[in-house]
């Protein structure tokens, strides 16, 4: 397998316009004759289709939910940034592009991130254009904030709904584009499988979830933007039906999955109370924009927390990082969260928890002036947890809620399989460790508006416009293995000795890879991982339980698939967590730290991107490496202090 | 989690369909122990995991985000789409709303636009083809101005976005009786009707957006109000005012047809 980047030559600041201008074009007559398929309507997969659509390519989009408005980009609460620099404070494309590979710990690569800050503006200008209310000032301006990882206010943002009124406006361009006929919606399908002839991405096979017809769709190209995996840990702030089937399947078909182990956790959100729990609920980093994060002084402190003195409390992270105080970047946050619970001063029933507080700034701005900030915020954390945060201090708690690694996609997005592009989430490209608060949204809009549209005519124009014929042999084939696996999981069905719902196997794995897998690794941990995960697959198959037929909606078959998929790919996690034996953005390698327990990369051995090709259910996959270069900044090891 | 976390025991009502063409009927179920804790939809993934380790299918509804922000969930409990809790999603209501010993009636949103596909699970499909008749500002990718070239006074951004939070649940429609989408076309309507970037369009949307309801068999509006008491997202009527002018102004004085 060979990593070719495809970087274009020339000064970081020129790349992207070069490359723009060297690709092939297709003749605004001759797009008509192309078809593509999207995968996913989130903010990648509608912007995408949307925009395709808009230049006369044929476009037939599907989503697992009934509406492509759903996606879980729905659910992004914070922001989205850009190098506006509207509020005069010294920013620029190279300060974005500079803070999010720092905050990447020098880990993606240096043009496309450069070119992610470079759209950024652009990103804003479609967006209000399209009539997102984002928020204003009094004069009528765009309104910004500051986010973490970042000492310049740039994130603009529409209350705790940011991602909701970006979606909607990706949405209504998408759906303007169903009413010209240019897009075919297809909602309630899920991908089971890509299709694969003479080495190019041909089509997908997907299931109908509400008739199980199994149907194959060709296309010249084929755009996944099926979002991330975090829902390998069970309990994530991930959406219930977030997976990674899609990818997953791609990887199987020759797709390399790049940097899986890179995995963010996310460091406020509501502390896990139940074992009944199928999810976490976010709560947005902006909050610790005004709320102060502290725990007790003293260990095993249990007093309420009016009763504990200013004296008593420790606010850790504006002693320890004084100039990014609390808004230190997201691993930061969370591994320091995550120590002090370790040693005993964690808050709550369960002592997994730190206090959130806003009573100073109630006391400095006035409660209508918070309220109006985060009320909404306020709001969903008093519902769920019966606690009004302006009155007690809110408890938070790491939870995983991105992931970095997916599939691993050269500066056009395209994966190792010639005609597979893979956009958003669900590629590896842009975070590199870590990724800033306020980013994944600007990821997800910059691929789908502004990248795929300049670079599918680059792959598309080299080829001929051949007919793909989806009821041809590879086709074929490729739809009777998806409907093999369904029936195995049907017949499987709770025939093994100690019968179990699907739900339990995943909480297993999700809790084995929480605890090996986290925040903080080491090598005999992820030994022990490895060696358990198979035993875990080996007895799903046998004891899964698995209710229905396929022949119609069934909900528990849905999940049983997507199960079984994890508990493939979280080998490949482990894997991949296991060859880098260096402390890295997101996560702590044990072995590798300073000597004040800070986090240690390892640039002389791990400044590559690990690209894993798959080689078999039983056998580990095969790493291939590509090595990261940095021209125009200086890899430092990263300090918020 | 909270101070007053209890156990309860609960009597479930719930309505079980195979398909769109066969009869369905309601079911009764023990909850098992369930905590004040859980949120209803946690409340019935107990439920359904029982279900399936007897060998049952399990209830089939839809849900998502879990955060009350996709719009996926939602079924009538009790008689009130999403549940007695005001601007609440179901998967925001939580248990500690139900006394020990409740018998709780869950049943599908019924409306003639939402035909039943299983369970709980409606066919909402008829929303989207309304966003699709104009819910928009026609602008393709890449003729954008400079964003702060269009001023919005933050009076109007705050009034567009109150409208913009819409989920589109569809809770509206179920719980009207005529079955209408007033408040759901209103309130697209009045986002961009109140937005300078919407003003080209107005017409053309306030009139094609109300047609094509008509056609989808949604009823008209009645002001009985109960879509804003079931509204999530509490949704004001004052959108429906609005849709009203927007529509008799596009229809009196616009060429738009």
């Amino acid at each position: 397998m060979l990593l070719d980047a495809k970087i274009p030559t020339g000064p970081l600041v020129e790349k992207w316009d070069k490359h723009r201008f060297d690709l092939k074009l297709v003749n605004p007559a001759n797009k008509r004759k192309f078809d593509i398929i999207v995968v996913g309507s989130g903010l990648a997969g509608a912007s995408a289709s949307a925009s395709l659509a808009e230049m006369g390519y044929n476009v037939k989009t599907f989503c697992i939910q009934d509406s492509p408005r759903r996606a879980h980009s729905i659910a992004a609460q914070g922001g989205i940034n850009a190098a506006k620099n509207y509020q005069n404070d010294g920013d620029s494309i190279f300060r974005l592009f500079y803070d999010t590979i720092k905050g990447g710990d020098f880990r993606a690569r240096e043009a496309n991130v450069y070119r992610l800050a470079q759209v950024s503006n652009n990103i804003i200008d479609q967006c209000v254009a399209q009539g997102v209310p984002f928020a204003r000032e009094y004069g009528g301006g765009l309104a910004n904030r500051s986010f973490g990882g970042a000492q310049v206010s740039r994130t603009f943002y529409a209350r705790g709904q940011t991602g909701q009124q970006l979606l909607l406006g990706a949405y209504g361009a998408l759906m303007r584009q169903v009413k010209l006929g240019k897009v075919t919606m297809l909602p309630r399908q899920e991908m089971l499988d890509l299709v694969v002839e003479d080495g190019v991405a041909r089509g997908i096979v997907t299931r109908n979830l509400i008739t199980g017809a199994i149907e194959c769709h060709g296309a010249h190209a084929v755009v996944l933007a099926t979002g991330g995996y975090g829902n390998a840990y069970f309990l994530s702030t991930n959406a219930m039906a977030s997976n990674v089937t899609a990818a997953f399947r791609a990887y199987k078909r020759g797709a390399a999955m790049a940097n899986p182990c890179f995995v963010q956790i996310h460091p406020t959100c509501i502390p896990v109370h139940g074992d009944y729990q199928s999810k976490l609920t976010l709560m947005s980093e902006s909050l610790r924009n005004d709320g102060r994060v502290w725990v007790p002084i003293k260990p095993g402190d249990k007093r309420a927390p009016a009763d504990i003195p200013e004296a008593e409390r420790d606010y850790y992270l504006e002693k320890k990082y004084p100039s990014f105080g609390n808004l230190v970047p997201r691993d930061v946050a969370s591994r320091n969260a995550k120590e002090q619970c370790d040693a005993g001063k964690g808050v709550g029933e369960t002592g997994l928890a730190v206090y959130l507080d806003f009573a100073d700034a109630i006391k400095r701005d006035s409660l209508a002036t918070v309220q109006k900030k985060y009320g909404n915020l306020f709001h969903m954390y008093e519902k769920i947890t019966d606690q009004n945060p302006t009155e007690r201090p809110m408890m938070i708690y790491p939870a995983v809620h991105y992931t970095m690694g997916g599939l691993w996609v050269d500066y056009n997005l395209m994966s190792t399989i010639p005609g597979l592009f893979v956009l958003g989430e669900a590629n590896f490209s842009d975070h590199g460790a870590n990724r800033l608060g306020a980013s994944a949204l600007m990821q997800g809009l910059a691929d789908g508006y502004f990248v795929i549209p300049a670079t599918i005519g680059g792959y598309l124009a080299g080829m001929a416009n051949r007919n793909i014929d989806p009821k041809g042999q590879t086709f074929l084939a490729t739809r009777k293995e998806a409907e093999g696996r369904i029936s195995r999981l049907l017949a499987g069905s709770g025939k093994g000795a100690g019968k179990r719902t699907v739900d339990d196997f995943h909480r297993q794995l999700g809790l084995l890879l929480w605890e090996h897998c986290g925040m903080a690794r080491n090598e005999k941990g992820l030994q022990e991982a490895l060696k358990t995960i198979p035993a875990i697959r080996e007895e799903f198959w046998h004891s899964a339980i698995v209710p229905g037929t396929g022949e119609s909606l069934n909900q528990s078959l849905e999940r049983a698939g997507r199960v079984a998929d994890f508990l493939e790919f979280a080998q490949v996690m482990v894997v991949d967590a296991l060859q880098r034996k260096e402390s890295c953005g997101c996560h702590l390698r044990e072995e590798s730290q300073t000597p004040e327990n800070e986090a240690l990369r390892d640039d002389s051995n791990y400044s590559h991107v690990a690209a894993w090709e798959y080689t078999g259910t039983d056998t580990l996959p095969t790493l291939h490496k590509e090595p990261l270069s940095f021209e125009n900044v200086q890899p430092s090891q990263r300090s918020y202090k | 989690m909270s101070d007053t976390s209890k156990i309860i025991n609960l009597t479930l009502k719930i309505w079980r369909q195979e398909n769109g063409a066969s009869a369905g009927a309601f079911k009764n179920y023990p909850s098992g122990p369930i905590s004040t804790d859980m949120s209803f939809l946690e409340m019935l993934d107990v439920v359904n995991e029982a279900l399936t380790r007897q060998g049952e299918e399990p209830v089939a509804f839809d849900h998502d985000c879990r955060e009350g922000i996709c719009g996926a969930c939602g079924t009538v409990i009790n008689g009130q789409a999403h549940g007695h809790q005001q601007g609440t999603t179901l998967c925001q209501l939580h248990m500690r709303n139900f006394k020990d010993g409740d018998t709780i009636v869950i049943e599908p949103f019924r409306s003639r636009a939402f035909p039943l596909i299983k369970d709980l699970i409606v066919d909402r499909s008829a929303l989207d083809t309304l966003v699709a008749e104009g819910g928009y500002v026609s602008v393709n990718t890449g003729g954008a101005i400079e964003a702060n070239t269009i001023l919005v006074p933050q009076q109007t951004a705050d009034q567009a976005l109150d409208a913009s939070e819409c989920i589109g649940c569809g809770a509206c429609v179920a719980a009207c009786p005529n079955g209408s989408a007033m408040l759901f076309v209103s309130a697209k309507v009045s986002q961009l009707a109140l937005l300078p970037q919407g003003k080209p369009e107005r017409a053309k949307r306030a009139l094609a957006m109300v047609r094509k309801m008509d056609e989808l068999g949604f009823g008209n509006c009645g002001n009985e109000r109960e879509c804003e008491a079931a509204c999530p997202k509490q949704i004001s009527i004052t959108n429906i005012a609005r849709l009203n002018r927007e529509f008799f102004k596009a229809s009196l004085f616009s060429r738009e047809k």
